[in-house]
């Protein structure tokens, strides 16, 4: 499960809805995996703005990856239109103008698109609900009594 | 042919062998793949979004989502739930590119608000009405889902829901349960009449400015389509003669309709539907 779904997946159970400790569910002994992607810079762009930052800083500190800044990018930081001193010589002049992923960008992609948790537990900080995950693929069946 | 709804419920139906011959059968790839576009032309998605796959299976329709060329909005980034752990197992032989989730549409959707810009289902909410314990029901499963997803749609979302109603009233039950949720809800007919008939319910959250508040803008872009509006014209038909005599069979007729339209299971209309009893008592 990718990071990024991370900030989205809240506890399923009705009785936590209301509760804002249900988000984020707290990753328990979380296997990591880096699984590659190509870069989809417009995608980053249109899901930057729904990122809960401060939720994806927790995880990401719990999780035990770098430490993210503390406040969330702009979205004009994604994109740089000054060539990266490297490629000049190739860029010509009508290159220079189009917008050039950054390696903010680059970052960002690889932290929510690339990083994957593929075993552990999710844990709910409400009602204390452990959902598995095995393979990449979170149980959110709940029992009857529960739902 | 028989329903598969009749036979089992989804989890156990979807069992290894059945998913596997599920997944490598050209033919329902054929059609999977059919009505994937079609729902992706309804969502008409410019950008590349971020898409809810109800009842993704072995992702089949995810990965038509993940292969849309840049030049028509995509590559799309999908998150698939799935009842089956078989069905989700052959998708992670597959190699699904979304994120798979193995969960109950009908307990719910389990994200936070405004997470998805466009939701796609195929040919999975009749499986929502299938109920297996005495504590649910199908239309709670249902209000549940439509409730959850929602939600779960930022502002301006769609919705596309390719199912196969076992009949007229399960179809009502489906559409009702989506308009009671809030959406503005529309249901395009492919193939009216021949075997190969499919039904799709458009959903849209808000966005009233984009296609002037009107369901019917959704398809307004498409080809072959005929509108055919049957929401009631007004106040017209209603306020005529208020509510009609208690327990005439005007009055009858009434609340059987506004109980069908809550979503109650409700006895057919018959000649004997609020007739007249002989004087004997």
């Amino acid at each position: 499960m990718k990071i990024l779904t991370l900030n989205f997946v809240t506890c399923a159970r009705k009785a936590c809805k209301a509760s804002p400790a249900a988000f984020p569910l707290r990753p328990r002994e979380a296997e990591l995996e880096i699984v590659e992607q190509d870069i989809n810079p417009l995608f980053v762009r249109n899901v930057l703005p729904r990122l809960e930052w401060d939720a994806l800083r927790e995880v990401c500190g719990e999780l035990g990856l770098q430490q993210l800044p503390s406040t969330a990018p702009s979205p004009d930081d994604l994109f740089t239109t000054t060539p990266a001193a490297a490629d000049t010589a190739m860029a010509d002049a009508a290159d220079a103008h189009e917008p050039r992923p950054s390696q903010l960008l680059r970052d960002l992609h690889t932290l929510l698109l690339e990083t994957t948790m593929r075993s552990g537990k999710l844990v709910c900080g409400n009602c204390g609900h452990e959902y598995a995950v095995k393979e990449g693929i979170a149980n959110f069946l709940l029992p009857s009594h529960l739902v | 042919m028989p329903r598969p709804e009749d036979s089992l419920p989804p989890d156990l139906y979807y069992n290894d062998t059945t998913s596997a011959q599920y997944t490598t059968s050209s033919r329902i790839q054929s059609i999977q793949a059919q009505m994937t576009h079609r729902a992706l032309s309804l969502l008409n998605l410019s950008a590349p979004s971020l898409i809810l796959d109800v009842g993704c299976g072995s992702g089949l329709s995810g990965s038509i989502l993940s292969s849309v060329p840049g030049s028509a909005g995509g590559p799309h980034t999908w998150i698939g739930l799935d009842i089956s752990a078989s069905m989700l197992g052959v998708a992670l032989e597959r190699e699904a590119e979304g994120d798979l989730f193995l969960a109950d549409a009908g307990q719910g959707v389990p994200f936070r608000p405004g997470t998805f810009d466009a939701a796609i289902s195929i040919s999975a909410v009749q499986w929502l009405c299938n109920v297996e314990s005495g504590t649910e029901s199908a239309e709670g499963r249902l209000n549940r889902f439509f409730s959850g997803l929602y939600a779960a749609l930022r502002r301006g979302g769609r919705a596309v829901c390719q199912f196969y109603p076992r009949d007229d009233r399960q179809k009502d039950l489906i559409c009702g349960a989506a308009k009671r949720a809030g959406f503005g809800a529309g249901l395009l007919e492919d193939g009216v009449g021949t075997k190969q008939e499919k039904k799709y319910l458009v959903l849209t959250v808000g966005g009233g400015e984009i296609m002037g508040g009107d369901i019917t803008g959704v398809v307004s872009g498409l080809e072959g389509v005929d509108v055919v509006d049957g929401r009631k014209g007004g106040k017209e038909g209603k306020r005529r003669n208020g509510k009609g005599v208690k327990s005439s069979k005007q009055w009858i007729l009434q609340k059987k309709d506004r109980m069908e339209r809550k979503g109650k299971v409700v006895k057919a209309t018959s000649k004997y539907t609020g007739r007249k009893r002989k004087p004997v008592f």
